[in-house]
């Protein structure tokens, strides 16, 4: 039983990096149909950004959230102009071609020694570790950590989404982006600032996975980013409590199967729900069933 | 003129659906473009708010030349589309989407005055506000289309069919409501197939036939012309 528990608090702890990349997919797929591939590299970027930041230059912990914030936001809002955006109106297979070739993109170019190097470098401790005893269950201030910002960040969220001009702007152009611009919104504008969001969101969790597993390499973008994906799909993509429900589910049966299977089949888990969601329910747990828009 | 259309041109690819079309709407006019499925009256209207660019020609507001700036700005000069089919925000309460129409405005009082007004205007939006838009019927989603476009407070409405789909008795209510509209000081280009509805709010009227103008001239001169009259007016007698 209390194995059991414990394997729940590690789940959740993985459930919650997944929620903070998946929300990202999510929120991009909402807005512009697209399944953006490499955004699992961009959160691989804001672990690095955590790693330079504490190794080289011991930054307290909220400046290296807000580098890695800053960095991927950066990054991000610069791949949809450049990559993206000229692909707007052109058939959405090319969009997707793209999003893969971005991905491969960043994940070799940083590999190159003048860049991160190819090599596993190990995430610096920005804090002693303090590990708890409650009935008998460990958790530890790393777990704490994660918890809080993970919770800062969704009600972050929810107050840009449901309370700010921006939110109502996305909420528009996600249900249909011409009577958006019909409103006044500038549609633009609006895709750029949910790249960006998303972004930041995956920048924070590339830090707390780096403090988290700490190891560091620039194609760990690629699992995580898969199984949040998953997540997305799970919950319902475009749906964004869907991504948090999806990613806590995702950590739960992750670390489910590593401890009562076998870790061999940690990351076929992912891939399993993938099938066999788009084979029951492609619309996911939360996603309502909606004529798509062309 | 608060619009004048010069020479202008536009194609989807390479099919021509605007040819030439040349118009003017002056400032408190109501004036009508009829024409048959597929003439370009759509087209027309898109291309005035800035989804579709004219490939030549020239569309001055109050002066100004529109081609090559952004739908969002033309809304913020003055210019609101109610489109065909409304375009409502089905997951947004009514509210919601009467904010949608206050995006551009800043002042969080004036907003409410001006939903107070399309409340006044609409009293069954007033009673709808906190339900989903999506689950309004036919008339009351056109009459929220249309209290939409007025919350930006608007120069110039572009109204795209807004008689399709209502029954007879919810048209009459549409038409009247736009002669309010209209009375209140906004001007009104209406696109229309129920063309007899069209003359008779409007003060002059546009036929457009395959892309081009064809006819122009007062409504009440227009709905006792010949061609009209049988071409789309059918055998509508009073
Ligand atoms: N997106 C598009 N791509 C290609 N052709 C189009 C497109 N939209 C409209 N057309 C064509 O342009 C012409 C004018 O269309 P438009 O929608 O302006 O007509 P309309 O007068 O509004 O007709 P209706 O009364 O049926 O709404 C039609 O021949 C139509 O098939
Ligand atoms: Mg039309």
């Amino acid at each position: 039983m209390e194995y059991f528990a414990q394997q729940v608090i590690n789940g959740l702890q993985l459930g919650f990096v997944y929620a903070l990349i998946a929300l990202g997919y999510t929120m991009v797929y909402g807005i512009v149909r697209l399944i953006n591939f490499a955004h699992g590299d961009v959160f691989m970027i804001g672990a690095f950004i955590g790693f330079y930041t504490i190794e080289r230059y011991h930054l307290p912990l909220a400046l290296v959230f807000l580098s890695a914030v800053a960095g991927c936001t950066v990054l991000a809002v610069l791949i949809e102009q450049l990559a993206y955006r000229p692909l707007r109106h052109a058939p959405k297979i090319a969009s997707l071609i793209t999003a893969i070739g971005v991905s491969l993109f960043l994940e070799y170019f940083t590999s190159l020694r003048q860049v991160f190097g190819p090599n596993f470098y190990s995430f610096p401790r920005p804090f002693p570790v303090v590990i708890w005893e409650v009935g008998g269950i460990l958790v530890t201030n790393i777990q704490a950590v994660i918890l809080v910002v993970t919770v800062l960040c969704l009600l972050f969220l929810q107050f840009i989404v449901f309370r700010t001009k921006m939110g109502r702007g996305m909420r528009a152009v996600s249900y249909d982006y011409v009577t958006a611009g019909l409103m006044g919104v500038n549609v633009n504008r609006v895709i750029s600032f949910t790249f960006g969001l998303g972004a930041a969101l995956a920048g924070v969790g590339g830090v707390l996975y780096g403090i988290a597993y700490p190891q560091v390499n620039t194609f760990m973008g690629f699992m995580p980013g898969l199984k949040a994906f998953t997540a997305a799909v799970l919950g319902g993509i475009g749906n964004i409590p869907g991504a948090v429900l999806g990613a806590l589910i995702m950590g739960q049966s992750e670390t489910m199967v590593s401890a009562y299977l076998s870790s061999t089949y940690r990351d076929g888990i992912a891939f399993v729900i993938l099938i066999l969601v788009l084979l029951w329910k492609p619309t996911g747990i939360l996603g309502a069933p909606r004529a798509e828009k062309v | 003129m608060l619009l004048t259309i010069e020479q202008v041109n536009v194609y989807y690819d390479n099919l021509r659906a605007l040819q030439d079309v040349s118009f003017v709407v002056g400032k408190g006019e109501i004036v009508s473009l009829i024409g048959a499925n597929g003439a370009g009256k759509s087209t027309i209207l898109k291309t005035i708010s800035g989804i579709l660019t004219p490939r030549s020609g020239k569309i001055l507001f109050a002066g100004r030349n529109l081609v090559g700036i952004p739908q969002h700005r033309i809304v913020r000069m003055g210019i609101s589309l109610v489109p065909e089919g409304r375009g409502i925000f089905a997951n947004m309460t009514v509210l919601e989407n009467l904010e949608m129409g206050a995006y551009t405005r800043a002042s969080r009082q004036e907003v409410a005055k001006s939903i107070g007004k399309v409340y006044t205007l609409f009293p069954r939006l007033q009673e709808r506000s906190s339900q989903p838009a999506g689950t309004l019927s036919g008339g009351e989603q056109q009459m929220l289309a249309i209290g939409r476009a007025m919350v930006a407070r608007p120069d110039l409405v572009l109204l795209d069919e807004p008689s399709m789909g209502l029954s007879p008795l919810l048209v009459r209510e549409i038409f009247r409501l736009i002669r309010e509209i209209n009375e209140e000081g906004t001007t009104i280009l209406l696109v229309e197939q129920n063309a007899f509805m069209a003359l008779s709010v409007a003060h002059r009227a546009y036929v457009l036939e395959a892309g081009s103008i064809t006819l122009s001239g007062n409504a009440s001169e227009l709905r006792n012309d010949s061609k009209v009259r049988a071409a789309y007016l059918g055998d509508v007698m009073e």
